[in-house]
């Protein structure tokens, strides 16, 4: 299953509803997609956010890493498409 | 989270883009790249959220700056673009964003391309190396529909001009200025070639843009050799309803 | 609750057209989607009908076309607050494909290409609610819309007309799928408002 409408942004573009629950910047962040093992930094997610949520899926299998619902007074987080999602504490990252 | 930032200044860039000036209180500072939510809130709660990237350079006054292109059927960008007016007042979070950053610490070559409206959080990049008297290599390829579709020419111009210059080419996809060398066209192979840094002088790469000038761009520069953890890429587009 | 925004309203509509609440109308045809567009080649499309363990009906492509068809009219009210009325679809209804089908499962949950899906009741499947449409103001229905097929039951959220659809699972329970298992409403009922889960 593939696509060639480029219809997704990335993780930059999530990175603010995604600071409602994360306190450290994600898109540095790595994670590892759970179906591939692919392991991106989060910036680099392919994100769908014209639906009624964020989805946020693998640039290399498409599938999804995480999903948030953010309704009334209440966020709903999904983040099992990620085996893991490490983020730096120290506030600088290297380049 | 959201803080209040009270407009200050507005500034047309073009005919459908404006610049805004925005004060905000305790605000704690930026790097080039980052980004804001901004958010607006009707009589009856009603609020939408948009993302905008920060065009200012890191300063200490606590002013910061964004560039809105209004999109014919936007819900937020007609009212940023045509109703705000100094001292409205709208709310904004963040700064967003660590890894589409450039830090005045970093001395490598750059090599930033912009598609579009891509252009901002790139133009943050070269404000802040000249605030800081940087003299990193910086070259811009601005990819854009036609001349009147330009950010920030006089500025980039200057900036083209100055001792310490940012290497800068324009490339028109839908018309160009008569006798322009090359014909209006999407980027490609050829332009990527002469325009941006050798791959072998390894430079680190910023492409922002909508996605699909994105993916082509940033596929040209890893098919000449950059590698991909040397090309960071933010994407442009609606994050409201697709129309 | 942020602060006003002078100036700001937000797309409104005009007082003299019925809708369900906190909906505006719109003429355009948003295109809503959680992941890419679905590229189903028609020889190998299919749609079945499952009961968790057999499959109990399967169609592809030319034995689905082979179904009487009707044309409907109805309007579409999305979540995200559009509604866009008198939309003209062509497509199977629910009420044929269910025929003769003997089941005593009351929830179904609709699965499409890609990784959607969505529960509805039985009994909002038939007496003529629900259809399996391919075509769309009488033209094949777009992939970015859904197509090749997709399912419309238009006295939902439009979340509940499932694109890119290729079969339903019956179920004993009403479990909830990929948008009802994070926050929305396990029914969606537009004209009660039952946008998210705790909705009366």
């Amino acid at each position: 299953m593939t696509s060639d409408t480029h219809d997704y942004l990335d993780g930059n573009a999530a990175a603010g509803e995604l600071s409602k629950i994360f306190t450290m910047d994600v898109t540095v962040a790595e994670g590892q997609c759970a179906h591939c093992g692919a392991t991106k930094r989060f910036a680099e997610a392919h994100l769908y956010m014209q639906c009624p949520g964020v989805v946020a899926r693998c640039a290399v299998c498409e599938h999804v890493l995480l999903r948030l619902v953010s309704v009334r007074q209440r966020v709903f987080l999904d983040v099992r498409g990620m085996t893991y999602l490490s983020l730096d504490t120290q506030l600088q990252d290297s380049i | 989270m959201w803080r209040v930032g009270t407009v200050v200044a507005l500034h047309n860039e073009t005919a459908t883009a404006r610049t805004i000036t925005l004060e905000v209180r305790d605000w704690p500072g930026h790097v080039a790249g980052q980004h804001v939510d901004v958010r607006v809130t009707a009589p009856d709660g009603y609020s939408a959220v948009r993302s905008y990237s920060l065009a200012s350079a890191p300063n200490p006054e606590g002013r910061v700056q964004i560039t809105v292109e209004r999109l014919p059927k936007g819900e937020v960008s007609p009212y940023l673009t045509q109703e705000v007016v100094v001292d409205d007042r709208l709310e904004v979070r963040g700064p967003i964003g660590g890894w589409f950053v450039w830090r005045t610490q970093q001395t490598e070559p750059i090599q930033l391309i912009a598609g579009g409206s891509g252009i901002v959080p790139l133009m943050a990049m070269i404000r802040s190396r000249a605030s800081a008297g940087g003299v990193a290599p910086f070259r811009l390829l601005y990819s854009a529909r036609e001349p009147g579709a330009i950010f920030y020419r006089n500025e980039l111009q200057a900036f083209s001009d100055h001792e310490h210059s940012v290497s800068l080419t324009y490339a028109y996809t839908r018309s160009a200025p008569k006798d322009w060398p090359r014909p209006p066209s999407r980027i490609d192979a050829a332009l990527i070639a002469n325009a941006t840094w050798p791959s072998n002088l390894v430079p680190t790469c910023y492409v922002c843009g909508p996605t699909s000038f994105v993916e082509s761009a940033a596929g040209l520069l890893s098919a000449c050799g950059n590698s991909p953890d040397k090309i960071r890429t933010e994407r442009f587009g609606p994050t409201g309803d697709r129309q | 609750m942020g602060i006003i925004s002078r100036g700001f309203s937000g797309r409104r509509s005009t007082a003299d057209v019925k809708l369900p609440p906190g909906q505006y109308l719109t003429t355009d045809f948003p295109v809503l989607s959680a992941g890419p567009t679905p590229q189903v080649p028609l020889d190998q499309w299919e749609f079945t009908i499952d009961d968790g363990t057999n499959v109990l009906r399967r169609w592809n492509w030319k034995s689905f076309r082979d179904l009487p068809t009707e044309t409907v009219l109805v309007d579409l009210h999305c979540v995200t607050r559009w509604s866009k009325l008198g939309t003209s679809w062509e497509g199977v209804s629910l009420d044929t494909m269910l025929a003769d089908l003997k089941t005593d499962a009351s929830y179904t949950l609709f699965r499409s290409y890609g990784d959607y899906t969505t529960n509805l009741p039985v009994k909002d499947l038939r007496n003529k609610q629900a259809w399996v449409v391919f075509r769309f103001e009488g033209k094949d229905l777009a992939p970015e819309h859904g197509g090749p097929a997709r399912l419309l039951v238009p006295h939902l959220y439009l979340w509940k007309s499932a694109k890119w659809v290729r079969g339903m699972t019956l179920m004993h329970h009403d479990n909830p799928g990929f948008w009802e298992n994070l926050g929305y409403h396990i029914y969606g009922d537009p004209w009660r408002e039952q946008r998210y889960s705790g909705d009366e």
